[in-house]
């Protein structure tokens, strides 16, 4: 029951997902499914959260090292999510002017775009350390990265101007063909993947995702 | 002070909260983090709850059971009550004995997710790139296009080479294993330079909100 169930319903889904795309009728269970694949993602989010207020509720209650920090992950997570569903219009809780909208632009989008540039510091850190053109392979990375972000800029337009517009060109050049072949083999290398992990998901081959408790 | 001044502030305090970071691990980041970690996890509540359960579970139940109301009749609707289910065993994870019965909805995922991108992906990313690769090398008087589709052709085919590890690369076949780690490294490269400068552009606009919309500097 523990083992068997979960690798029928996989075999069984998988199938149907599959052959739903040569066989159109089918698209009525296809569909079905997703509908159903989309409500346990919800629940999957759902269950990653409670998890969350789970942990960092252990935490105050032990007074553990920081646990101001989590009445603040508590607090953020009740404030948004009770403007969200009760006072921001139901399902046009996004549009400019409500509740949730106005915490999102003022909190989140702050918040999140910040911590995204932070990054910046730290790939500039980074590849000063890595970038060393210590054979031909890192040689061409560090030079594709380097015409590419000056062939991409301002400064980098400037110097073309004065170059004869070189630098712009080399830039296109590279997107367009060596950078387009590589990105080719590691697209068709992922499709190739793609479906032998499917399916030997699908087959009962692969099950480390029924094991453990 | 507006709505909008005050949510300006709570903007510009936050983002120098993050920034106290590049100084050192202090409460004033740990906070920051903390409420970012908090909204995110309310963020995505809110939007899983108005875009997936609403639309896909509650509003159909509510359907059959008017169904069931007025016509006195069960409606196919009800079928949805089958992924909430699922859903609900999710949930079991946090309980150790019965945990394991998540395993059925982690199941429905996994297959769901299997047999979707079997065929995107084969579609996609594999036929598709084929055919597009699949082109003419001698292009009668563009000298550009020539070069450019026996790079594309070249490129590829000796990317592919170097991901096939059922044979050592030696010899002939090693040389184009390596000539395709040299075209791999130019899409690294290629990459990483957007990487970087999608994080220099946030960086930008951080700055551009720091002076330009909270100082007014400009």
């Amino acid at each position: 029951m523990r083992r068997e169930v979960p690798l029928v319903l996989t075999a069984i889904v998988g199938i149907t997902m599959i052959i739903a795309h040569f066989i159109p009728p089918l698209n009525i269970l296809k569909n079905l499914f997703e509908d159903w694949f989309f409500i346990i993602a919800a629940f999957a989010i759902y269950l990653g959260i409670l998890n969350l207020i789970l942990i960092n509720g252990d935490k105050i209650y032990k007074k553990q090292k920081g646990w101001p920090f989590g009445v603040v992950v508590i607090l953020g997570f009740l404030v948004i999510t009770v403007i969200g569903i009760f006072f921001s219009g139901g399902k046009s809780f996004q549009d400019p002017g409500t509740p949730f909208y106005y915490i999102y632009m003022n909190l989140y989008y702050p918040l999140s775009a910040t911590m995204f540039a932070l990054l910046a510091f730290f790939v500039a850190s980074a590849s000063y350390r890595a970038f060393r053109a210590r054979n031909v392979e890192a040689t061409m990375l560090l030079g594709a990265a380097f015409i590419l972000m000056l062939g991409r800029v301002p400064i980098g337009y400037w110097i073309s101007t004065w170059l004869g517009h070189t630098l712009a060109n080399a830039a296109d050049w590279i997107m367009d063909f060596p950078q387009l072949a590589g990105q080719r083999a590691i697209m068709i290398g992922i499709a190739l993947g793609v479906v032998s992990s499917a399916l030997r998901v699908i087959l009962g081959l692969e099950r480390a995702y029924s094991a453990g408790e | 002070m507006s709505g909008e001044v005050i949510g300006v502030w709570i903007g510009a305090i936050l983002t120098l909260g993050i920034f106290s970071f590049l100084y050192k691990d202090n409460p004033f980041y740990k906070f920051s983090e903390a409420l970012f970690v908090g909204i995110s996890a309310g963020y995505w509540f809110v939007v899983t709850f108005w875009q997936y359960f609403v639309p896909k579970f509650w509003d159909n139940l509510a359907l059959a059971y008017s169904e069931l109301l007025t016509k006195g009749r069960v409606d196919y609707h009800w079928i949805y009550l089958v992924g909430g289910f699922f859903g609900v065993l999710m949930l079991l994870r946090l309980v150790p004995k019965i945990g394991w019965l998540s395993r059925w909805s982690l199941a429905f995922i996994v297959g769901t997710t299997a047999g979707l991108q079997f065929t995107r992906y084969l579609e996609s990313n594999g036929i598709k790139q084929v055919v597009g690769t699949i082109s003419p090398l001698l292009v009668s008087g563009n000298m550009n296009a020539t070069i450019g589709n026996i790079i594309i052709v070249v490129g590829t085919f000796c990317g592919l080479i170097y991901f096939f590890f059922s044979k050592e690369h030696k010899g002939a076949f090693g040389g184009a294993a390596r000539v395709g780690v040299w075209f791999l490294m130019i899409t690294f490269g290629a990459l990483f330079g957007y990487t970087v400068m999608s994080r220099m552009s946030l960086l930008i606009g951080r700055m551009d909100y720091l002076f330009g919309i909270w100082l007014s500097l400009y």
